[in-house]
């Protein structure tokens, strides 16, 4: 089931063997981009935004649209883009399973909302950066309440006559709100903790494991398998180094289906490349006394980014420059990088061994050159001094501090803004803002898996079956000529759209059960070929929470011949032991020789086509003979059928 | 039979030097490598001949498993892996990796530098030894080879200490290592699930103390230091460098800034401020309101404990000082204690466990006169405390850890003879479980009795399950399979699937019996009749009548011919294939007996 169009912000739900896994929950926040942007102080140029007139002349929607320099936008509290809900009844969901922290942003609106009951997994890492991330989220749309909430454009009538891209969004209808911190928390307590390599077993009947994906702090592929399939969960993986801990490949090997999302969104551009710009872009708008402003996630490639400047600054000449990270979990989230050791890199790690604080913005944090502040409010408007480079959120610049320097800098030419989250589209980011004077650089910087290494990883892990977005199965719709940009293996990738439910190529034949070591004492087995030995099992089955046990049988089965019923209620045995299949076949002269020594005189065997028939003639007995059958006809006389079953059966094998 | 083989080489009916070998299905296991504190001859070290006499050790141990920094946990390590040889993995936490090293090197210069000792191990083979060292994450499974796998969970000793699950295949041995069940100030409390491990290798420090509440003996203990202080005593509290150290640091830290005291307090080596560097890096293996309230104020930051001086020692005036080793029996603490014995003004707290041989054992067992180097008599007249911080669990807390991991055999190590007596024989009132408590060389061996896993085709059991789960779960319900044995694979399948995947055919036998009914009526009433009186025997099975004018019950089939002479009598031809033998049987001796006359 696939519950989310995003292909870097995944929802899928997964059955398997009787449990509901679902797999990541990420919310779509390109919704936002239709709306205004929320002005942390009051801003008159938004504010005398004309309203937006409907072409043949009415204005009943001029309240809630308002147009800015050729697009328009909804003035209202942004809303967001939920993965769908009515694909399946999401209470049924037993698990959800997250791979990162920016994929779990619409984990309280499926746990609070949808009568969910289970257990979300995730590692430690991804809980606190992800709750760093929903506080930052929640707080600066509550910081700047907002009176009216637009529903009038929702109007399917409405919303056919509004422009693109308006007129395109899907399930509008559906868009919410922003969720409430009490709602973050209740989310958040659902989570239980896990580490990678972790087993987790779900109803004994899976086996769920968290895998490092080497692309963000705590980031983890799944692997979900049960004793004979092996379903691998590649969200958001990284092979380069950067911070993170390296990505476990190894352990992908030998699954029988990939499931495939969160690859780079930039498949262009070249990480490396992309940081030496944004380095020297910074340097030279400081140079010539203009701002630099960084919309940004408050965790994640910010570390990086730090890193590169504090081995850049010194050498570019900048160490005077004050740098400001603004965001209400600034501070909670420097400090919770460092404590992350074990989910580092190698080299991260040793240095806490030394001990030493694994991320240099401890020093740059010490030495004054890096402050953190948690809103443009209080003790930032006595510190900041220009020129100067302020990272800030929220890089959809439609809420957060961002919006506020974006006012406050846009007009000027000197200062420059630098997009290095590839989240959103930079254009459309900065449509409300237009017209602008500041320059816009757009340096995306994602680290997430490009087609050339995902074709390596594939041919690595030889997986029997691929299954990814529909997206990643053509090229991207902009460079349609770019046939290197999407998915290449064999068998050909099975792809998925949003609210497309799928059944995976693969059949179940063999589950493991247990055999107690009484009943296996008891087992007889028998050889039939070289190497090759039988053993007739008759026991009684166990299941207790998906494992099946077999024991003994409580009692011995009895003879069937001793088993006279007396009521009828004997009739249905409760342990009705089956009776074993035959085989083989019966030679018919030792056949008739047998039955002389017990007595029958009067043997005739008569050849028919397929074998012979065994006349005992006083008893009126017939017994036909043939390769692969053997049927005793005779009166109503039960010892005497019971006589000839024996001896039938002293020739043939028993399974 | 399999079976599970434990030898302690230290640690067996005694504290120190814990070094255990466990041989578990194939696999052989060292659980951790100590050094005794009370010996400064060989038997500090474990006796690794035991193991070398028949080879090297690299060859005989699969793996080797730390399971927390203390030294009498992991002081043999470098003479073990360097001097002896071992090349193999050696697992470990985060936390202990990164702390180890330290305290290897701080003992290493206290036997080598301060005592001229030779033939002890170097710096460098402490830092080749730590590079043998693979970390491992709280309940991540290590696959160390093939089908070895072990786990860690969190213990609550130290930072980063950690019990350890051994497991092969259905085998496993849970090694507890040193535990604490309560949470103290610093540090949360021991967990671990449900996994019924064959074997649990539990410590035992504590095996006799039920231990009052913590807040009582932390009451107990601030206010013992406070009164010694008014009075302007010196008090003395040995401790290792981490540990407890940080909890009482926390604790007096607390304390002196509700009471507003002035009195410094300080702390020994320069180990300490490192220490508590360490314990904000890895704040995620501390409890939680730690890590709760971290951003805001870092708990390991004092503000009124300040790194102590040699030269402040002979200051006038009242003072606390931590210094290190914990059982006065070298460095550090053992200096204090010299200058200050003579002052019965002055404090002792002691509090952790000594181990025998001590400074800090002899005058907690009341000995006021000490024979020190040089044939010196030190007379104590300071006054002597023990307060139990150290963070091993309490008899109480041992069972707990019991009835958390349902074991079906414990092992006591790491404690005293006498005491492990005690305990053992409550354990095995309470848990019906085995309980043993071999001493250092001696072998227990413990017998398992695996189950078998073998695969079954989906088909199988499925069939099997449909059926069993309709009328009652609880009625046992008996399957029949067949167990394919071919290439030490096992496989259990159906029967039909057994014969068609060997090539064999199916042999049918088949029975039919002829059954005399006197009946004047027509074959089709007959028939009839015959229908309504075994539906209404039979009611549990299928009984259906079919228009061809016979009758089915299961498979059997039931037909019914006039007799060639005598038209009153009917004749009924049952048949049955041998799977069915049993209901056919009865059928035929059920219908001997003739139709119930009121039937119509």
């Amino acid at each position: 089931y696939c519950l989310s169009g995003h292909p870097t912000l995944p929802c899928n739900v997964l059955k398997f063997k009787s449990t509901t896994i679902m797999l990541d929950c990420g919310l779509d926040m390109t919704s936002t981009l239709n709306f205004l942007p929320l002005p942390l102080v009051q801003s008159p140029r938004l504010s005398k935004l004309p309203g937006w007139v409907l072409k043949d002349g009415s204005t009943f929607l001029d309240k809630e649209l308002k147009e800015c320099s050729g697009h328009v936008f909804v003035d209202s509290v942004p809303e967001f883009c939920l993965p769908e809900t009515e694909l399946l009844d999401l209470s049924t969901v037993d698990v959800i399973l997250i791979s990162n922290y920016h994929c779990m942003m619409a984990l309280p609106y499926i746990t609070e909302y949808t009568g969910f009951t289970g257990t979300v997994y995730a590692t430690e890492p991804t809980v606190q950066i992800g709750r760093l991330l929903m506080e930052e989220l929640v707080n600066s749309i509550e910081r700047v309440p907002k009176a009216q909430s637009a529903s009038m454009w929702k109007n399917k009538e409405v919303q056919r006559l509004l422009p693109a891209p308006l007129k395109d969004a899907v399930e509008v209808s559906m868009w919410r709100k922003c969720y409430t911190m009490p709602e973050v928390n209740a989310a958040l307590s659902k989570i239980q903790l896990v580490g990678y390599s972790q087993k987790i077993e779900l109803f004994g009947a899976v086996l769920v494991t968290p895998l490092s994906s080497g692309y963000a702090l705590g980031s983890s592929n799944w692997i979900i398998q049960s004793h004979y399939e092996k379903v691998s969960y590649v969200s958001g993986s990284s092979l380069l180094t950067t911070h993170p801990q390296p990505m476990d490949q190894a352990s992908l090997k030998n699954s029988d289906v990939l499931i495939l999302t969160g690859l780079t969104q930039i498949p262009t551009a070249n990480p490396d490349g992309m940081v030496g710009e944004f380095c020297s872009n910074l340097a030279m708008t400081v140079r010539n006394g203009g701002n630099v402003l960084v919309p940004c996630y408050p965790s994640g490639v910010i570390y990086d980014l730090l890193e590169c400047l504090y081995q850049y600054i010194d050498s570019a000449g900048l160490s005077n420059v004050p740098f400001y990270f603004i965001s209400p979990v600034a501070n909670s989230s420097l400090e919770f990088s460092q404590i992350f050791a074990e989910w580092l890199c190698h080299n991260k790690q040793t240095k806490v061994y030394l001990p030493e604080p694994p991320f240099p913005h401890a020093e740059l944090i010490q030495t004054n050159k890096l402050k953190h502040y948690p809103s443009i409010h209080g003790d930032f408007s006595n510190d900041f001094k220009q020129p100067c480079v302020v990272f800030t959120g929220h890089p959809s610049l439609r809420f957060g501090d961002v919006v506020h320097f974006m006012e406050l800098w846009g007009k000027s030419s000197l200062n420059t803004v630098i997009f290095t989250e590839p989240d959103f589209s930079y254009l459309d980011a900065l449509a409300p803002y237009q017209p602008l004077a500041m320059k816009c650089v757009y340096c995306p910087i994602d680290t997430r898996l490009n087609f050339i290494q995902v074709s390596k990883l594939l041919k690595e892990v030889q997986p029997l079956h691929v299954v990814c977005p529909e997206q990643y199965t053509q090229p991207p719709p902009t460079q349609s000529h770019r046939t290197d940009l999407m998915i290449d293996c064999q068998p050909p990738p099975v792809s998925y759209h949003r609210a497309e439910v799928l059944t995976l190529p693969y059949k179940r034949r063999y589950e493991k059960i247990e055999i107690m070591p009484e009943l296996a004492d008891s087992l007889v087995p028998l050889e039939i070929k070289p190497g090759i030995s039988l053993a007739t099992v008759s026991a009684v089955l166990h299941t207790k929470d998906n494992k099946h046990v077999l024991q003994l049988p409580p009692k011995p089965p009895q003879p069937p011949a001793s088993k006279k019923r007396k009521r009828v209620s004997d009739d249905v045995p409760e342990c009705k032991p089956l009776k074993p299949l035959l085989s083989g076949s019966i030679p018919v002269d030792q056949f008739v020789q047998t039955l002389e020594k017990h007595g029958f005189s009067d043997v005739k065997v008569e050849d028919t086509a397929k074998g012979h028939i065994v006349l005992l003639q006083e008893a009126e007995t017939l017994i036909q003979i043939e390769e692969d059958s053997t049927h005793i006809i005779c009166d109503n006389d039960e010892p005497l059928r019971v006589k000839l079953r024996d001896l039938v059966l002293k020739f043939l094998q028993k399974f | 039979m399999p079976e599970i083989k434990v030898t302690p080489l230290g640690a067996g009916q005694d504290v120190g030097r814990s070094c255990i070998l466990v041989s578990i299905a194939g696999k052989n296991v060292m659980l951790d490598c100590g050094m005794h504190m009370g010996y400064n001859d060989d038997r500090r070290f474990p006796d690794f001949s035991y193991i070398t006499q028949n080879g090297r050790l690299t060859d005989f141990l699969d793996c080797v498993i730390i399971s927390h920094f203390h030294l009498d946990h992991c002081g043999a390590l470098p003479y073990f892996s360097e001097m002896v040889g071992y090349d193999g993995p050696i697992y470990m936490t985060h936390p202990t990796k990164a702390i180890c090293p330290i305290l290897l090197e701080d003992y290493r210069k206290i036997t080598v530098d301060k005592k001229g000792e030779t033939n002890f191990f170097t710096s460098q083979m402490i830092k080749d030894c730590m590079k043998k060292v693979v970390a491992v994450h709280l309940h991540q499974t290590v696959q160390v080879d093939e089908e070895l796998e072990i786990k860690a969970y969190y213990a609550g000793h130290v930072l980063g200490a950690a019990m350890f699950q051994i497991k092969v295949g259905c085998e496993s041995v849970v090694y507890t290592g040193d535990y604490n069940m309560t949470p103290d100030r610093h540090l949360g409390a021991a967990w671990i699930d449900k996994c019924r491990p064959d074997l649990l290798i539990s410590e035992s420090t504590y095996a006799t103390t039920i231990r009052d509440s913590k807040r009582c003996r932390e009451r107990d203990f601030l206010k013992k230091v406070h009164e010694t202080v008014e009075r302007g005593g010196k008090v003395l509290i040995p401790v290792f460098a981490l540990g407890r150290a940080q909890e009482l640091c926390i604790l007096l830290e607390t304390f002196w800034e509700r009471m507003n005291l002035k009195a410094p307090i300080y702390f020994s080596t320069g180990l300490t401020e490192k220490a508590n560097h360490y314990y904000k890096l890895f704040i995620t293996w501390t409890n939680q309101k730690i890590r709760k309230t971290f951003v805001q104020r870092n708990m390991f930051e004092f503000k009124h404990i300040k790194a102590f001086d040699r030269a402040f020692a002979d200051n006038p005036g009242p003072m606390v000082v931590f210094a290190t080793p914990g059982m006065l029996h070298a460095g550090q603490s053992l200096q204090i204690f010299r200058k200050w014995a003579g002052n019965e003004k002055n404090m002792v707290i002691m509090p952790g466990y000594c181990v025998q041989g001590t400074v800090g054992h002899k005058i907690l067992s009341g000995q006021r006169k000490l024979e020190m180097e040089g044939r010196q008599i030190l007379e104590v007249k300071m006054q002597v405390e023990y307060m139990s911080f150290s963070a091993h669990a309490d008899a109480k807390g041992i069972m707990q850890l019991i009835r958390q991991a349902e074991p079906q055999n414990v092992l006591l190590v790491h404690g005293e003879a006498k005491k492990m007596e005690f305990l053992k024989q409550k354990i095995e009132q309470e848990f019906h479980v085995n309980c043993y408590m071999p001493a250092n060389g001696e072998t227990t061996t413990i017998f398992t009795n695996p189950s078998i896993p073998v695969d079954i085709s989906l088909g199988l059991l499925k069939r099997e399950t449909a059926i069993g789960l309709l009328p009652d779960v609880k009625k046992p319900k008996l399957m029949h399979g067949t167990l394919i044995m071919k290439d030490n694979s096992f496989r259990l399948v159906s029967p039909e699937q057994a014969l068609k995947e060997l090539g064999l055919a199916e042999h049918q036998l088949r029975f039919t019996c002829r059954v005399h009914i006197q009946d004047p009526r027509k074959e089709h009433e007959t028939v009839l009749r015959v229908y309504n009186h075994l539906k209404a025997i039979l009611k549990d099975y299928s009984v259906q009548h079919l228009p061809d004018g016979s009758i089915t019950v299961e498979s059997i089939l039931i037909q019914a011919t006039a007799h060639s002479e005598d038209q009153g009598t009917k004749v009924l031809l049952v048949s049955w294939t041998y799977q069915d033998e049993e209901l056919g049987s009865y059928l035929t001796s059920l219908l001997k007996k003739g139709l119930p006359q009121s039937t119509a």
